[in-house]
Parts: structure tokens; sequence; C-alpha cells
């Protein structure tokens, strides 16, 4: 039956129990099933190559995010999966479709959430909601809609009377009255406090559950590292790095990073040997990547101990989200 | 992907029904869009009336009082607010905040949208058609005979539509949303005049008539007196005039096929 049409006493919480009476869910059909497939994708405006060749490929059921800087071709790419914008070149296949010449039965399957849009504000949320429901062959039920995005109470109140995330949050609700398969978020959670991001992550997570596949833009490193199964990177149009939270530009295989500040009265000659090649100083302080960190920590602490310094200020992690961040799209600026 | 996603499709007409009813409901919703459409005629219509309605003026030969011109004039003015006006904003408007945008991409035609906002104006133009002859009636003593009734109505329709579809072609000229209003009025305002909305035709120079005649407002504007004009005698229905306001309306049909935008465009 697809989760099309379902009876307003199941609440999304249920849906995981509910499943196992129903045969015939997308989750369990298509899981695995490639749902985005993109080949040597390509587009010029004028003599400006906004996007230089992408490859992407986007499983059933996956939040995938894509990240990048303003300007490294994030909108474009999105828009000609959308179906919003034609291609210079490249093969592009969505939900078995060529966006660029996709009919109603397939807008019917894919949710959007556009980067800026306005609801309309002179219409109720509910009148919103049913004036989207009346443009699908089989949509969701509204106040369920109203309910998983968490405007229950607002239900009558005017979209325009909303506050930002509010509105952003019908936005969200629009996208799913259709019951899509796939849904878009571009930016999703841009301008929004942290206890509101917070909000709209529960909300992603539930459309997870729900068995939709997720295509996420967002600017925000620890969004995409709460959210997504996979990520890919953009900077000036290509893809630089592609993985999932752990192991994106070798954050897993770049080994630890160990840092402190130089103990007074020491110099970088005085430091022991054995800390490795990869040590980098910057003013009094030092980074030392290593593969070893305890082997590195236990030759530091030996080396601290026999002199008396306290090292005060040391750290040992992996590099952030956001770092690798930087220094992907950073080396391509 | 499921079988009954696919279920029945909903028949055309029923959706633009769907759309006229919110299109509807958010006009009236918009106290903006309520005064420039409906309150401002009127005023004008009072106003006119009021300082001149008593002076009488020759139109095609014949005197006519000056509150029954003002009244057959003033309802084309009407028709024009309620149609081209209010969806130039509106569609630059809607367009700029995205709100098209979205509205593509759910699986419907970009024909149910379009029909389901020109029928909410045609709608809109009838009622402040009625509203403008009974306040002509009421307090300037203007009637309406029965027998132009049906060309009056006809002019209503095909004037509105028209307008409409002159609204969709124009509105991709507005670069932005607080540019409408003003575009708009720019527009309309120096046609009003020199149409013989506000001043009556005999104080308007004979090389001003012939510009304003290659402009629709002079034509749905003569078209919707004759219905109004104790000299028509017959069914009143001036079909040259008609003629070239729907002719304007196609123009606006052809721009807006060639040129209509979902997306802002001001990114």
């Amino acid at each position: 039956m697809g989760i099309s049409p379902r009876t307003s006493s199941e609440t999304p919480e249920s849906q995981p129990g509910s499943a196992t009476g129903q045969v015939d869910r997308p989750a369990r059909k298509m899981a695995g099933e490639v749902v985005i497939s993109v080949r040597g994708l390509r587009m010029a405006y004028g003599d400006f190559e906004a996007v230089r060749g992408i490859d992407l490929e986007i499983r059933h059921g996956e939040i995938f995010a894509f990240l990048g800087p303003n300007g490294a071709g994030k909108t474009t790419t999105v828009e000609i999966l959308e179906g919003y914008r034609a291609r210079s070149a490249g093969d592009v296949s969505v939900l078995g479709e060529d966006p660029g010449r996709a009919d109603r039965d397939w807008r019917a399957r894919v949710g959007v959430v556009l980067q800026e849009s306005q609801v309309e504000p002179e219409l109720t949320v509910r009148e919103c909601l049913q004036l989207y429901a009346g443009y699908y062959p089989s949509p969701r039920a509204v106040d369920e809609t109203i309910a998983l995005v968490e405007l229950a109470e607002k239900a009558d109140a005017r979209c325009g009377h909303l506050s930002g995330g509010q509105q952003r949050r019908v936005d969200v609700a629009l996208a799913l009255i259709g019951d899509p398969d796939l849904v878009f978020l571009d930016e999703p959670t841009t301008g929004f406090d942290p206890s509101a991001r917070r909000a709209a992550w529960e909300v992603i997570e539930g459309l997870r559950r729900l068995g939709k596949t997720i295509f996420l833009t967002t600017h925000y490193m620890e969004e995409a590292e709460y959210l997504a199964d996979r990520i890919a990177v953009l900077a000036v149009g290509q893809i630089v790095s592609e993985g999932t939270p752990q192991t994106l530009g070798g954050r897993d295989r770049g080994g630890s990073e160990i840092r402190f500040a130089l103990p007074t009265g020491t110099e970088r000659a005085q430091l022991p040997d054995g800390l490795g090649p990869n040590t980098e100083h910057a003013g009094r302080q030092v980074l030392v990547r290593t593969a070893e960190p305890v082997r590195a920590l236990h030759v530091l602490s030996e080396w601290a101990l026999a002199h008396g310094y306290r090292l005060d200020d040391i750290s040992v992690g992996r590099p952030t989200l956001e770092e690798i961040y930087l220094r992907l799209t950073g080396a391509q600026q | 992907m499921s079988a009954t996603a696919h279920a029945a499709p909903r028949p055309l007409g029923g959706l633009v029904l769907h759309q006229f009813r919110y299109e509807l409901l958010a006009f009236w919703r918009n106290p903006q869009a309520r005064f420039f459409t409906l309150a401002l005629p009127v005023i004008f219509l009072v106003l006119l009336s009021s300082v001149f309605g008593n002076d009488t003026t020759r139109i095609g030969g014949h005197v006519v009082k000056q509150s029954t011109y003002y009244v057959g004039h003033i309802v084309a003015l009407g028709v024009i607010s309620a149609s081209f006006v209010n969806l130039m904003i509106a569609i630059t408007t809607q367009r700029e905040s995205g709100i098209l945008k979205r509205r593509r991409a759910a699986p419907i035609s970009a024909w149910v949208l379009i029909t389901g906002r020109a029928l909410s104006s045609v709608v809109i133009s009838v009622a402040i058609v009625v509203l403008l002859i009974v306040v002509g009636r009421l307090a300037y003593g203007v009637s309406l005979p029965g027998h132009t009734l049906p060309a009056l109505a006809v002019a209503v329709v095909l004037g509105s539509a028209a307008f409409c579809a002159l609204a969709f072609g124009l509105a991709s000229f507005v670069a932005s949303a607080d540019a409408a209003q003003p575009v708009t009025q720019a527009v309309v305002l120096p046609l009003y005049f020199i149409s013989g909305i506000f001043i009556p035709d005999k104080n308007i120079p004979g090389w001003l008539i012939d510009v304003a005649d290659v402009f629709p407002v002079r034509h749905l504007a003569k078209a919707m007196f004759t219905s109004f004009d104790p000299a028509t005698h017959g069914v009143g229905f001036s079909g040259r005039d008609l003629l070239v306001v729907a002719g304007w309306g196609v123009a606006g049909l052809v721009v807006a096929l060639w040129r209509f935008s979902w997306v802002p465009r001001s990114k």
C-alpha cells in the first residue's frame, strides 16, 4: 500500500510497529534500491561552469548530506535533481526518471523544501496543507502531518503570524503532504536557534523512520554529523570528498591529533624524538598528527615528567568534521 | 512506486475549483488587496459622482448625466483593479517569495494554477461591478437597463480574463515584489486618465484619445458604458471594443507563455 493511504489513528510513532502487518511497504521493498544516480553532471552559465562533472549515488532510506560553501554549485545541483533546472551535460536519474522530463506522477513522489520560500501568509496552517493535499493523488492525512512537524497547537494560526522556525516546519509539512518517497531539504535549519534546530533534527529523524530517502544540503557540520548516513563535499563545482561522517576526508585514517603548548622556557628543538614526523607548530602551540596516539602520548608524558612540565592544556582527539570540511573546501578555493 | 500512488486522478475541473476556493480565501484575508480592489473603486465613484455627477457631458453626439458616465466607466476600473492590478502584485509577490516555485513542485499542471487564479479574479470582478452598480443606483439614481445586462456580463468576464492574461504576461517584467505596486500603478493610472475613466471623453484632446485607443482600457470602458448609456436601444453589445480587449488578452497570454517565470527573478 505504500505509506500513502493511512488512517488518521496511525501516528508516525506507531509506524515501525504497525508496519509488520503490512506487506508491501516501500521501505522494505525498495531497500537498497538506487534512488538518485548522477553521472558526469555539468552545468554552465555562459562561460562560467558552476558544476564540473559530478557523480552521485543515493540509495533508498539514506539521509544524504550535500555540503559546500556558497557558490560551490550546491543549489544548481539540487535544482537539477528537483527538475527545476536544465543541465549542460551528464546522466541524471531520480526515482528512475530524468527529472528534466519528469511528469506529474514523478512530482507526486518527490517532496521539496526550498531554501527560501515563504508559506501562504493569509492561509492557516491547516488550510495551507489542505490546499496542497488537493494537488496529490493520495495525500497523507492533514492533521497527522501537522502533528508530525509538531505544529498541532498552531493548526488554526495564519502562516503569516508564525515565527520563522514554525514557518519552516510548515514548509516541511508541505513537502510531506503528498507522501513522497524522496524529500529534498535545502538548508532546512538556516536561521534557527539551537533549540529549534534540535527540534527540526528530530522531525528529520522521524522521516527516516517513515522510510523516506532524504537529500539534505546544509552549512552546519554538526547537522550533517547528527543526521547524515553519507556526506559529499562540493567545492568549485566538484565533489572533493565523499564518505560517512566518520570517514569523510580520511577522518578515520588521518589518525589522531595531540595538541599542547610548549612549556615555559623550552624550545621546539628540546621536544623528545619519537613524536613522529607530522608535528606542526603555530607560535608556541604544537600539533602532533599520529596514527599511534598512545605511543606518542607515552613519549610526551615521559619527557614532561622527567623535566617536571605540567602540559595543563593537552588534548587528544580526531579532527572535527568542521576541520575536515575546511581543509577540503579551503584547498579548492 | 506503490500502486495506490496512482489512485484515481482528480478531474481537472475539480482541481481548478479547489485552487479557486483557496485563492478567493487568501484574497479575502488580505486587507490591502481588499482595500485596493473593493474599496478604492467605490471611493473613486463616490468622489467623482459627488463632485461632478450633476453636470452633463456629451458622448457619441448625445447628452448624458455625468453620474451615469462615471458609473459606466468606474466599473471598468473595478474590473481592471480586480484582475490586472491585483494579479500583477500577487503574482510578483508569490514568485519572489518562492510560493510559485514550491507550487510548481506539486504534481499539478500550470493551467490548473493559472485558471484557478484567473477564475478568482473574474469572480471578484463580478462582485466589484455589482457593488458599483448598487452604489450608483442607490446614491445617484443611475439605472442599468435589463436588456443590456447580458452584454455587460460578457464585457466583465471577457475583460477580466483578458486583463488577467495581461498580468500573467507583464508580471515577468517586474523584478521585485517592492516594485510591483508602483510599476502597476504607473501603467494603469495614465491609461485611466487618457481613457476617459476619470475625465469625460469630451474634455480629452483628440490625439490623446487616439493614443488611448491603442490600449485596452478605453475599449473596455466603452464596452461597459454602452450598457449604461440611455441612448443604447439594442442589447448594447460592443463587439469591436471587446475584440480589441480580447486581442490584448491573447497578446498577454503569448508573452506569458514566452516569459512566465515560476522562480524568483531577483536571485
